[in-house]
Formats: structure tokens, sequence, C-alpha cells
């Protein structure tokens, strides 16, 4: 009888002690992160904009200095036609055309400079926000590949994808529009204040105090706005996350009619994203209106302080007129800043994510000085694996639940061992340590005498490959698909491989063969040719030390043989690491675990296990019933 | 062919989207059926952009009034009254720039959810085919960028493409009252700037649309490279996806860059042209009034409206780049609203009497198969009688899967007929089909909800009791066991649980609530043996009180059918007891045993 699944049952013969019913009769992963789960360093935001904007430093001066001369030669059309009218035409009615000449040739000279100029700086800005965006994304996704899969079995894979779309798409918003028009404004707004200081320094100095109510009402609008753009980016992270999830599973979705469902979960997200993006809006106009109200409040100040000016003697009426339509230039831009509000206060938002996201260092992190693994010694030509170590080995979640009790284990160079046991007994995770997609609470792994943490990861992978269950395909070709495990594969060292496994027959009979789009007709691999073609990408690796975790879950049973049959040559020298459910595996191996509640209970050759008393004997016999 | 048309989710580098030009105003019409609902607000925000504009323009008049008045006598008495007006313009003038905004603020975000609702709720019922040929980063891209740029073109471009035209045909028409000569030297760029303008929006559109095609593309690959992390670690290939990553977001950095280049080449010609047009009309200003044809006051008067309407014109360039890039979004929008329904004319609601599951003449190919490709399904022909299990055998890609997905209508046969209980599957609404049809998927998919609510799917309404039944069918003890039981959040935004554990759970959804007709399809295969055989000896009692068909890879699994049928070479085969197949199909007996394949399936004869 078997009962591994069951702790109730436990068989109490091995000795256990209790402590290991902790790690219940099945994994349980730990629970997933929250979106505040991810903080956001202190300044991380600051410094990540800084870390972008540096390197274009130079461009970015050269551009504004374009503006700047831009904005001159644009603002020098009022000042020209004021020299024509007062000097030029007295000259012409006096014959000299000369000044007219001068002043239209200056104008035509700035006419044509003025656009020259846009023209450059849309060209140099251009530059640098694809260059700031290109650099972003490619961070972004760099270190979402670099993340320990413990963060992103726990970080939703929509939430990444919304910070490389939308919260990138913010970003732009902010650097295509809103910093020009930032440059812009500041540079209109300090010409104008010059040139209002100039006129008349009483007035001016009155104008210019209108700064710090408009400044305060700026401020209160970004305090007030800054928690609806985080809103905002907050729900449309879970927008995406429900969009691609009812995407991926349209298969169930519609088998099981979750249409309507669905519409009604996805108006709740839609409407909240609604609600923060018209909030955003109302925060605008509030702060238009006010800022509006108030320089126009401030316009007739000045122009009643004028007055009193004016009927003092000590101004000009002429001198006030163009000081206060000056005035009102001031202000014109508050429209413009309102709409850099917007995108600043939206892309702040997003580079906050973004930052958090950045960050977040990997739990399995890359060594700082890493070594490399021993050349084959001359002694074993013909052996291609590598001496795998688990010594005092354990691993637990950061919760305190134990998985894998502390164990040593010796996997000499060659072996090819099998590990079974029933659902959750720490199979996986043995696996998972072993290809360091985790690494232990305690003790370590050794591959040759090195630490896995001591690899830095091109060397460690090729020491130690992994095939999952889970055979997800990459949209492209199946060539190239296959040549995920060794890039730079020739065509036939893939088709070698494709064979070698008995994928060549079905993947000739694809459409075009290798050369098939996967994504286009990929729903029309089935599971079992998705394993095998991870099987091949496997084979093209060409590890020292290869993993298979449930690799053959899926093949039908002439498919499961035919893998046998190559693993028989394939592993011939490399070290093995087999998990499975079913015993067929087994025969091509050296030697057996079994595990149970995160130990390893029997360890010894198949046949010395089945010819025993234990589990595995029990097992296998249940196995053999299974079969025809 | 439809698909051929929306068939851009692989846009080749050539652009051959700009192959169909499409004119802006037209495309952008087509969103005047979600427009019609905010039209009044609309309305409004113009009305107020351009009261709010004149109010901008009558400053300056009362500014006059008050030089030339009050300040003229120093009488500040009469000053009073014109700066209290002053100040009422000004509070005006503020009410308005808010009105304009406010009155959209909330309509656009309601307009913004219900297209992105009508997309969503469109591309749940697009046929699987649908979903086939689309990339997914290229929907999900629809669905948000593309939705943000068409109602920012509401609430500013367009409200500002009616406000600056209008105030450019008043500002025009005050010109040519003020002094004709000049206004049509002033004006004479107008031509050109219309021709370019044409220009560029054929180019400009190209190049949007490419840069959204690109957009969505990179979406993808980020998609993927997050759902495909487990095989980029183990093969430490997050290099190479990350070049292919980089090469993609070159290609749009390459397309954005190209779009400024355009833009800028525009914008410095709306700039220029027009100042150029203004320092000849100077000019020829200056030579009028010194020859006494002119008065200075009158020229003055001219150039301060033609530099008045400089702002109207120079925004035309962001305007019309906003107008092409909404268009485009819109094109990417309805392209996915116009893929035609799935017709669904079933009305039958009952069933025949009892006959099970009968498949004849059954063809299938997958619609965008290459012309010339043998069918994947030639003709099949199965009884599965009412009560029947039936276990599906047949060599990995035969099209077992395939044949499965026929049921629910998935797919549909291209030829023959499927009947249940003696009724053709086409007669009943899908709804109804899908819920007389359960299903168990070889990839067990999770949605983000709990334990409960993902297995009640299968039959909305069942009792808590039901839900038990079906955990326990399932061998799902460990439900028990997570923090919160069967009220646990599952999927992606919950606990991710192992392979084996989704399975039961998707098996579980299954046969929840009863279903008269179960398609299993390899529901066994993530489970290790011993719980395999709790879970037959529990799904034994289920199949035995309904019609079945149950995809299987090994003995184990068709020892849970009555009868079994083999699929080969797009027919079935043979039909009959596991013993008598064993007896008398060597094509069955190599499936079950492996025996007869002692060439390695599919390797080339060595």
């Amino acid at each position: 009888m078997t009962t591994t699944a069951d702790p109730t049952k436990a068989d109490p013969a091995k000795g256990e002690p209790a402590t290991a019913a902790r790690s219940a009769e099945e994994e349980l992963p730990p629970p997933p992160a929250d979106e505040e789960d991810i903080p956001v360093p202190p300044g991380a935001p600051r410094a990540l904009l800084r870390s972008l904007l540096g390197p274009h430093r130079a461009r970015i001066t050269v551009a504004m200095v374009v503006i700047l001369v831009q904005q001159a030669a644009l603002q020098s059309g009022p000042l020209l036609v004021a020299v024509a009218m007062d000097r030029a035409i007295p000259a012409l009615r006096e014959h000299d055309s000369g000044p007219l000449v001068a002043v239209i040739a200056a104008y035509l000279f700035c006419a044509l400079l003025s656009p020259v100029l846009q023209w450059a700086f849309i060209k140099i800005s251009a530059r640098v926000n694809q260059d700031i965006l290109l650099e972003l994304r490619g961070r972004i996704f760099r270190h979402a590949q670099r993340l320990s899969l413990d963060f992103h079995e726990r970080y939703t894979s929509g939430r990444i994808i919304s910070r490389a779309t939308s919260d990138i798409d913010a970003l732009r918003e902010l650097l295509s529009e809103g910093l020009q028009e930032l440059l812009t404004v500041f540079l209109s707004v300090c010409y104008i204040s010059v040139l209002l200081l100039v006129l008349d320094w009483r007035l001016g100095l009155v104008s210019l105090v209108s700064a710090v109510p408009l400044a305060l009402i700026a401020r209160s609008f970004r305090s007030r706005s800054r928690r609806v753009y985080r809103r905002s980016r907050t729900s449309a992270a879970s927008l995406i996350v429900r969009f691609t999830e009812t995407m991926n599973g349209i298969r169930p979705v519609q088998a099981f009619r979750r249409e309507k469902a669905n519409d009604a979960a996805f108006a709740l997200v839609n409407r909240q994203s609604a609600t923060a993006t018209a909030d955003g809006l109302l925060e605008i106009a509030r702060y238009v209106g006010l800022s509006r109200a108030t320089a126009n409040l401030w316009v007739t100040g000045v122009v009643l302080f004028g007055a009193y000016l004016v009927v003092d003697d000590t101004l000009e009426v002429g001198a006030l007129t163009a000081f206060v339509l000056y005035l009102r230039r001031l202000y014109d831009p508050i429209d413009q800043l309102a709409m850099f509000l917007n995108s600043y206060q939206s892309a702040a938002a997003a580079l906050e994510k973004i930052a958090g996201l950045l960050a977040h260092e990997p739990t399995v992190a890359e060594p700082a000085e890493p070594k490399e693994l021993p050349q084959a010694a001359s002694g074993r030509i013909t052996v291609k694996g590598r001496e795998v170590s688990f010594e005092r080995t354990r691993f637990a979640y950061p919760t305190g639940r134990e998985v894998l009790a502390p164990f040593d284990l010796l996997i000499p160079a060659g072996q090819t061992v099998a590990v079974v046991g029933a659902t959750g007994a720490g199979k996986s995770t043995l696996a998972k340590l072993l290809a360091r997609f985790y690494d232990p609470s305690d003790g370590r792994i050794r591959l040759d005498g090195v630490d896995l943490r001591e690899l830095a990861t091109p060397e460690l992978r090729r020491g130690v490959v992994m095939v999952t269950q889970e055979s997800f395909l990459f949209s492209g070709t199946v060539a190239e698909n296959i040549a995920i495990g060794r890039p730079g594969a020739t065509r036939e060292e893939v088709e070698q491989a494709a064979r070698d496994i008995g994928a060549y027959g079905f993947i000739a009979e694809l459409p075009d063969g290798f050369d098939t789009d996967v994504r286009k007709r990929g729903g029309r691999i089935s599971a079992g040719q998705r394993q095998l073609v991870a099987f091949a990408r496997a084979l093209l690796a060409d590890p020292a030390v290869l993993i298979l975790d449930e690799a053959t879950s899926s093949l039908d049973v002439p498919g499961e043989q035919a893998v046998q049959r190559a693993m028989r040559t394939v592993l011939a020298g490399r070290t093995a690491v087999i998990i499975a459910h079913r015993l067929s595996t087994v025969e091509i191996a050296d030697r057996v675990l079994v595990m149970d509640q995160g130990r390893i209970v029997e360890d010894g050759s198949p046949q010395e296990l089945i010819d025993g008393a234990g589990r595995f004997a029990a097992l296998h016999r249940a196995w053999r019933d299974s079969l025809v | 062919m439809a698909e051929n048309r929306h068939d851009t989710d692989n846009p080749p580098a050539d652009g051959t989207v700009t192959a169909r030009p499409r004119s802006t105003v037209r495309s952008l019409l087509r969103l005047w059926p979600y427009a019609r609902a905010v039209r009044g607000r609309l309305a409004v925000s113009v009305t107020a952009a351009t009261l709010g504009m004149l109010s901008t323009l009558a400053v300056p008049v009362l500014l006059g009034r008050i030089v030339d008045g009050p300040l003229a006598t120093h009488d500040l008495a009469a000053l009073r009254p014109l700066v209290g007006l002053l100040l009422l313009l000004g509070l005006f003038e503020a009410g308005l720039f808010y009105t304009r905004r406010v009155v959209l603020a909330r309509p656009l975000a309601g307009l913004e959810t219900a297209m992105r609702g009508d997309l969503f709720a469109k591309l749940q019922r697009l046929p699987v085919s649908f979903h086939d040929r689309w990339g997914s980063g290229q929907l999900l891209s629809r669905a948000t960028a593309d939705m943000y740029t068409m109602r920012l073109f509401l609430a500013f471009p367009l409200v500002f493409l009616i406000v600056n035209s209008v105030m450019f045909l008043a500002g025009a028409v005050v010109m040519f009252t003020q002094d004709w000569r000049l206004a049509l030297i002033a004006l004479v760029p107008v031509v050109p700037l219309f021709l370019l303008t044409r220009r560029f929006e054929s180019g400009y559109s190209g190049a949007s649309r490419l840069a959204q095609d690109q957009n969505g593309d990179l979406a993808t690959v980020v998609e993927e490279s997050v759902l495909g992390i487990r095989i980029l670690k183990a093969f430490g290939r997050h290099r190479s996806m990350a070049e292919r990553f980089r090469a993609q977001s070159q290609e749009l950095r390459r397309t954005e860059l190209h779009k400024a280049h355009l833009l800028a080449n525009l914008w410095s010609v709306i700039v220029g042209l027009p100042e150029i047009a203004l320092g000849c009309a100077l000019a020829a200003g200056a030579y009028l009034v010194a020859h006494d044809e002119l008065s200075a006051g009158a020229l003055v008067a001219f150039l301060s409206t033609a530099l008045a309407l400089r702002w109207p014109v120079e925004s035309l360039g962001w305007l019309l780049a906003y107008a092409n890039e909404a268009a485009t979004a819109t094109d990417r929008f309805f392209e996915v609203l116009d893929e035609p329904d799935t017709p669904d004319p079933g009305t039958a609601t009952g069933l025949g009497a009892r006959d099970g599951i009968r498949f004849t003449g059954v063809r299938f190919r997958y619609p965008d198969a290459p012309a010339g490709s043998p069918d994947l399904l030639t003709g099949i022909d199965l009884h599965i009688r009412s009560g029947e299990t039936m276990a599906l055998v047949g060599a990995t890609g035969s099209g077992k899967t395939t044949l499965t997905a026929l049921l629910p209508r998935l797919y549909e046969a291209t030829a023959g007929t499927i009947t249940l209980d003696g009724r053709d599957l086409r007669d009943l609404p899908r709804e109804r089909l899908r819920e007389l049809v359960a299903v168990a998927f070889e990839e067990p998919t999770l949605f983000s909800a709990t334990v409960r609510e993902n297995v009640l799917m299968g039959a909305p309404g069942a009792s808590g009791e039901q839900l038990r039944s079906a955990l326990a069918t399932a061998q799902a003890g460990f439900v028990d066991k997570l923090p919160e039981g069967a009220d646990t959040e599952v999927g992606e935004q919950g606990l991710s649980l192992s392979g084996g554990q989704r399975q039961r759970l998707a098996l579980a959804r299954a046969v929840v609530g009863d279903p008269a007709f179960l398609v299993l399809d390899d529901p066994l295969s993530a489970l290790d043996v011993h719980t395999e055989a709790l879970v037959e000896r529990a799904l034994r009692e289920v199949l035995g009180t309904t019609t079945a068909l149950v995809v299987a890879h090994r003995p184990s699994t068709v020892l849970l059918a009555d009868r079994v049928a083999v699929l080969a070479d797009g027919r079935i085969e043979a039909v009959g007891t596991h013993q008598e197949l064993l007896r008398d199909c060597a094509h069955y007996r190599e499936l079950m045993s492996g025996e007869a394949a002692l060439v390695p399936e599919g390797s080339a004869a060595p």
C-alpha cells in the first residue's frame, strides 16, 4: 500500500520525527505580493531620473540653447514692427529706404531662423527622449528578467507588463510634450519678467510677487493630484492584469461562459480607472481656473496701481499700456504649465512605480566575484557531467515554513538520479535549488566543488539546465524556440537535436517545417509536442547537469519511450536529475531517491529498492499494475 | 478575406500598413457613436473655449478704453467702473477656462471606459481562431495606449481644432476688412500650408500606425518574457531575450524619430511661412504708409491682428499630429470591433432523446491553414452512446485536442455535423451548449478569483455541497489547507499553485454540477501515480452518470473508459474496448505500450 501522499497515514516505521509534518502534504506557495509589497526607497525615482538624463546632459544643453535663441527670434517680431513704425517709415518718407530694408531683412532673417531652430530642437529633443525611453524600457526588461523566480511567482505578470507599457507611455507623454512646454514656459516667463522690470521696476516687482500665490496653487495641485495619479497608475495596472489574464485564458473563458462575469469584473476596474482619470482632469481644471483667476486679479491690481502712478505723474500712460499687455503674456503659459504639470504628475507616479521595481533586488543574486568551473579533469574526458553535492542544504519559505529539512547528498559526475515521491514531497524544490531558481536557506550546493552562488549565469547555465513540465513557446519559429537552448547553433544542430528526441517528424510535417511560426499556428502545437520541443532545446544546450522536472507528463507512451531511448544516449556521461511521477523514467536511472515530506527517505539503485520492502517497492508495484 | 485585412499583428518593416491609406477625418468620424453621448458637453467646452478666447481678446480693448479715457484725463472716479469691469472680465475668463475642462472630465473618462469595455466584451466573444491570429500585446495596446490617445484627442486637440479654426477665419475676415492687399499677402501661405499638411498627413499617419503596431509587438515580447520566465531562467537566456526586446524597441525608436522628423519638417514650415509672409506684409505696409496710402494706426492694427493669429496657425502642427495619431488609434480599435460577430442563430433549448454524442462526417481545418495542406480532421464518424465514456487516443499531434475543441464550439467544424442527444450543436445557442458541455483543458488555467469561484464557474449556482463533492472527486484536499480554504484567491493575482494542483482544480471545475456531457483532455497528466489512482477511482463514479469524451495518453486513463476510439490520419481508425483494440489494432498496441515503435517517432531513417 502506498501512503506517501497522506501524512496522517504516514508510515511511522520510518521513524520520522513529527517536525516534518509542518511541511504539510502539499507544497503551498507563499502569498502573492501586494502592490505595496514593493517598497519604493525614498529618493529612488529622483535618482532614476537623474541617471536617465545624465548621459544626455550635453544634448539637453544644446537643445536649451537652441530653444533660447529660437524664442528670442520669435519674440523679436513685435520689437521689429515697433522699429519699423518708429524709424523705418519716417526714414522712407525722407526717401531713405535703408532702415526699412534693414528691418525687413532682420524680420525675414528671424522668420527663417526661428523655424530652422524649431526644427533642430524637435530633432534633438526627440533623439534625447527616444534614447531615454529606449534605455528605460531596456532597464525594466532586463531587471524583470534578472529578478528571481520567487518574485515572479508573487508579482503578477500583468503588473510587470504595465510597468513596461503603460507606465512608459506616461513618461513618453512627459518627455515628448512636457519638457518642451516647460522650457518655453520658463524662457518666456524669464524674458517677460526682465522686460517688465525694465519697463517699470515698481510695477515689475508688484507683478512678480504674483509668483507667490501662483506657486502655492501649483503646490496644492501637486500634492492633491499626487494621490490621484498614483491611484490612476495602480488602476491602470489592475486593468492590464485583468485584460491579459482573460485574453491568455480565452479558451476556458468561453468554454465556461465567463464572458458576462468578466465583463462585470472588468467594468469594475475600468470604472476605477475612469474615476481616477476624471479626478485628475478635475484637479487640473481647478488648478487652471484658480491660477487664471489669481493672474487676472493681479492684472487688475497692477492696472489700478499703475493708474495711481500715472495720476501722480510718475508713470507714462504708454508705459503702463505696454506693461499691462506684457503682463498678460506673462500669465499666458498658465495653460501650458497645466498641461506640463499634468503629464509631470502622471509620469512621476509612473516613475515611482518603475523605480520601485528597479530597486527591488533579486534574492538570487549574481556573484560579485564569479568563479569559473574547473576544466574537466583529464581522467574524465568521456564524462561530460559534473559532480553535484548538497551540503547541509535546507530550504524554507520566508514565512518560516520548512520545505526541505537539512540534508547531504552527493551525486557523482555522470550519474543519473531519479527522484520520486508524492506531490509536495519537495522534489521540485530540490530541482529548483540545483538549478539555482532559489538559493537554499542554509547550507550550500556545489558543482564540482564550486558553490552555485559563485557562478555567473552564463557559466551556471553551461553547467546546469532544467526542463520543466511547463512548455511555453515564444513567438518565432520552431527552430528559434529550440535554439533558445544554444543561441548560435546551426540549423543542422537544431534539426539533429529534434531528431535525437523524436520531434523531427512532427516538426517536418508542420506547414513551414522548422520555420513554422508557433504563434500564428502555435495553438496547434499540442502540449506533448511542446514538451518535445522543450527537450530538444535542452539537448541543444548540452549542459553538464540536466534536470528534468516532470518533463514527460504530456507525452504519450510512444513519445515517452522515444524520449527515454534518446535519453539513454544523451545522458551517457552527463549528470542528470530526473523528477517523474511515472516510474518508467526510473528504468534509465542509476540511482533512485525517494522523498517524503521534505526528506530523502530512500536511496539506492532501482533494483535494490524494487527488491526491498520500502516505499519505492510499493510505488513500483502500483505503477506496474497501472500499465496494460 | 477578413483575416488578411486584419493580419497586422506583425506589420512588416516596409510598412504595408501605409498601403491602405484612409482619410484621417473618415477614421475619426467613426468615433461619433461614442462621442455622441458627450456631444452636448463637447459643445459647451468648445463654446467656453471660444468665449475664453474672445474675452482674452477683449482685455486689450478694455485697456485701451482705460488708457484713452480716465487715465488720459486723470479721472480716477471714472476709472473704478472700468477696472471693475476688467476684474469681472478676468474672473469670467478664468471661469470659462475652468468650465472648458470641467465639463469634459467625467464624460470623457466615461467615454474611454465605454470604448474599452466594448473592446473587452468584443474580444471575449470573438472566436478562439481570432485570438490565435493576434499577438496578445497588440490587443493590450489597443485597450490601453490607443484608448488614451483617442480620449486625449477629444479633450484638447479636437476642441482647439474647432476653436482655432474659428479664430483663424474670424481673424482673416478682420484682416480683409482692415486692408485687403496686406491680407492677401499675409494669407498667401495658406495654400502651400494646406497642400503641405495633406502630404504630412499621409506620411505621418503611416508612421503613427507603425509606431502603434510596434508598441503592441513590444508589449507582446514583454508579456512572453514574463510568462516564459522559467524557461529563460533555466537556460540563462534572459540576455538573448533582452537582445530581442532591444532590437524591437530600437525599431520603435526609429519610427518615433521618423515621426519627429516629419513633425519637425511640418512645424518649421508652419512657423516659418506665415512669418515670411508677415515680413512681406510689413514691407508692403511700410511702403503704403510712407506713401500715405495707409495710416500708421491701421498698419499697427493689421499687424496686431496678424500676430494674434500666430498661435492658431502654429498650433496646427501638433493638433494635426494628435489628430493623426488618434485616427490610426481609432483604426486599430475598429479593426477589432469590425471583426464579424460569430453568428449564433441557434434557438433550441432542449435536447432530443438520449442519444449521446454523435460525430458524422466531421471535417476540420484551421482557418489559417496554408492552402493545399490537407484537412486536419478528414471525416470523423463516432458515436458516444448516452452515459458512455469514450477514450480518445492517437499519436501526438493527431488532432485529439482539436476534436475536443469542436464540442463546445471553440472552433467550428468545417463540414459534417455533431449532435448531442440528436440535437445539432449549431441549433443550440452557444451559451446553452457550453452549459451542457463541461471541459477540462490540457493546460489548466485558473483565473484571479477564489478557489470557490474558479470551480463553480462550471456550474454557477451550484451548492456548497456540490463544490465539496467536486473537490473530493478531484482529490483537491489541499484546498482545506489553503490560508482561507475555498475562499483563497488563486490565479495571477493570488496563490500560484503547482501544475498538479491547478490540474485538479480544473478537473473539479469540469465535473462540478454533474454536466450532461463531459470533455476531459488528458486530465491526469500532472498527477503523481498515487493521486492519479485516487482521482481515477473517484472519477469513475462521475463518469458513470454522464456522457464523456476523455483524451488519454496512457493505459491508466484509458481504463476509465467503456470504449476507446483511435484517431489516426484525421479519421477514427478503430473503436472498441481496450482489450479488443489491444488484440485487433496494431496502432493502438503501439500507442499504449510503445512495443511496435521500434523506430523512434519521426526520426528520419538513420
